[in-house]
């Protein structure tokens, strides 16, 4: 298989990149680690006029530890995330997720923003993202703005992106006292896109469970600190306005279970 | 700044293997072509072509990842490892034969038809290297990054968890197949090469 031909620009700065998508606008992608645009690509459902690679950039890879977030710069791969050494204490919710996401050898060259700028419904860092009430940075010729993650995904590979604007950097929140985290996530295989997969952040004032794979962007629910058949009710409801479809791999009807049973252990997992 | 119009003929040099070799090809050649159709590098087997299958994987400065997934113009000056350098070390030391790694393999019988094996090979390379004592879960995690339709994976995970444990100087698992007649023991060396890397 061959991608149709497109011009190639290999930046060296964060300007240089944006300078391009100034010029480029629509008909230009950025390709960072290629795990989801090279398929796309290479399957002939994206044809773009040129490709601006930005793995190279030195300024846009990065992990830094901050006093609120982890802020991980657009060149930075989920694998320098995933085989960070303090990342389970970091952002312990990150550390549950990604052995979900896809393969380790597609993590060694999959960015963490590229997953976030793809804004796959399925996907588990914009899950994460949302569960966490994180950030995505943007970055255009015009300058940057700060866009949370429950205003960035918009629908199906749909985001609050403009056509000249970078995804320059994503702002995960660090572990906060007395919150606690759990990730849970159903896929046909080890690996595969997930069928559904939930996030849950239990603190002291509430509950917050977010759902991916069901609808057609991450969800995100937030509750006091229900219990018994009142959070049974409350994870039902969510479930049945998440408007789940049937498609090739699960009914409508599984989803909704799936949710629910998730759910509910993400939840009971966060709260012990 | 690289800028490559789509017409062009791109001259690309890389590192393979360890020689330097150069070829040309278009900017949307994948690496796993170039490789085989302009380096001759035919060890790396293609499948899907969209990254599920993991026969193309190979090390990019040393990091396993899909050559289909890889334009051969990111590969540009980069040092990539196919499954025929994995003798390398051996061969630098004027000897015969293959790398632990792959008499892992042949010992265990953890190939068939072979056609994933060259991509199993390498995430086995780099996977070792970062978790140079893996539990069976998390060999199985890595290798659900690879279909094999042949052997059902049991004589695969066995052959990665007893290279894991002879460069650690470990006891194999027991029932382990003994090292075929003419096989020549890894040297302390090449072992603490493999691990310090």
């Amino acid at each position: 298989m061959k991608p149709q031909a497109f011009d190639y620009a290999r930046p060296d700065s964060a300007d240089e990149a944006v300078a391009l998508l100034a010029e480029a606008g629509d008909e230009a992608r950025i390709l960072a680690g290629g795990q989801s645009l090279m398929a796309v690509l290479n399957l002939r459902l994206a044809q773009p006029a040129i490709l601006i690679d930005i793995s190279r950039v030195p300024d846009l890879n990065y992990v830094r530890a901050g006093a609120t977030h982890l802020a991980i710069g657009a060149a930075t791969t989920q694998g320098a995330v995933e085989w960070r050494a303090q990342l389970a204490t970091e952002v312990p919710l990150l550390a549950q997720a990604f052995p979900h996401i896809s393969h380790f050898q597609i993590r060694n060259r999959g960015t963490v923003c590229g997953s976030i700028a793809h804004a796959d419904p399925s996907a588990e860092l914009p899950l994460a993202l949302l569960a966490l009430q994180g950030e995505v940075v943007l970055r255009s010729r015009r300058g940057r703005r700060v866009v949370a993650a429950a205003d960035f995904f918009q629908g199906m590979l749909m985001t609050a992106r403009s056509a000249d604007e970078l995804v320059e950097e994503a702002r995960y929140p660090l572990a906060r006292a007395g919150e606690r985290y759990a990730f849970e996530e159903f896929s046909s295989r080890h690996g595969d896109f997930a069928v559904c997969a939930v996030a849950a952040v239990v603190g002291p004032d509430g509950i917050r469970l977010a759902v991916g794979g069901v609808s057609d962007r991450p969800r995100v629910k937030t509750w006091p600190r229900l219990a018994g058949a009142d959070l049974e009710h409350a994870i039902n409801d969510f479930a049945w306005e998440l408007e789940a479809k049937d498609d090739h791999h699960a009914s409508a009807k599984f989803r909704r279970q799936l949710v629910r049973h998730l759910g509910a252990t993400a939840i009971q997992r966060a709260s012990t | 700044m690289k800028t490559y119009r789509k017409n062009d003929v791109v001259r690309i040099a890389l590192v393979l293997n360890g020689q330097p070799r150069s070829g040309t090809c278009e900017p949307r050649t994948l690496l796993s072509d170039f490789l085989r159709q302009e380096l001759g590098a035919t060890g790396t087997h293609v499948g899907c072509e969209h990254g599920v299958c993991g026969a193309c994987t190979v090390t990019i400065d040393g990091v396993a990842g899909r050559s289909c997934m890889t334009l051969a113009v990111q590969a540009e000056g980069c040092s990539v490892d196919t499954v025929e350098g994995l003798d390398r070390a051996r061969k630098a030391a004027s000897e015969d034969g293959l790398s632990d790694l792959q008499e892992a393999f042949r010992r265990n019988h953890a190939l068939q038809c072979g056609f994933c094996t060259a991509g199993i090979m390498m995430s086995c390379s780099d996977y070792l290297r970062r978790n140079p004592d893996p539990s069976e879960d998390e060999v199985r995690a890595m290798l659900s990054g690879h279909l094999c339709r042949c052997t059902g994976y049991t004589n695969i995970v066995r052959a990665v968890l007893e290279t894991a444990a002879d460069r650690l100087g470990k006891p194999r698992a027991p029932g382990a197949r003994p090292d075929e007649p003419g096989h020549a023991a890894i040297g302390a060396a090449e072992q603490a090469r493999l691990v310090d890397a």
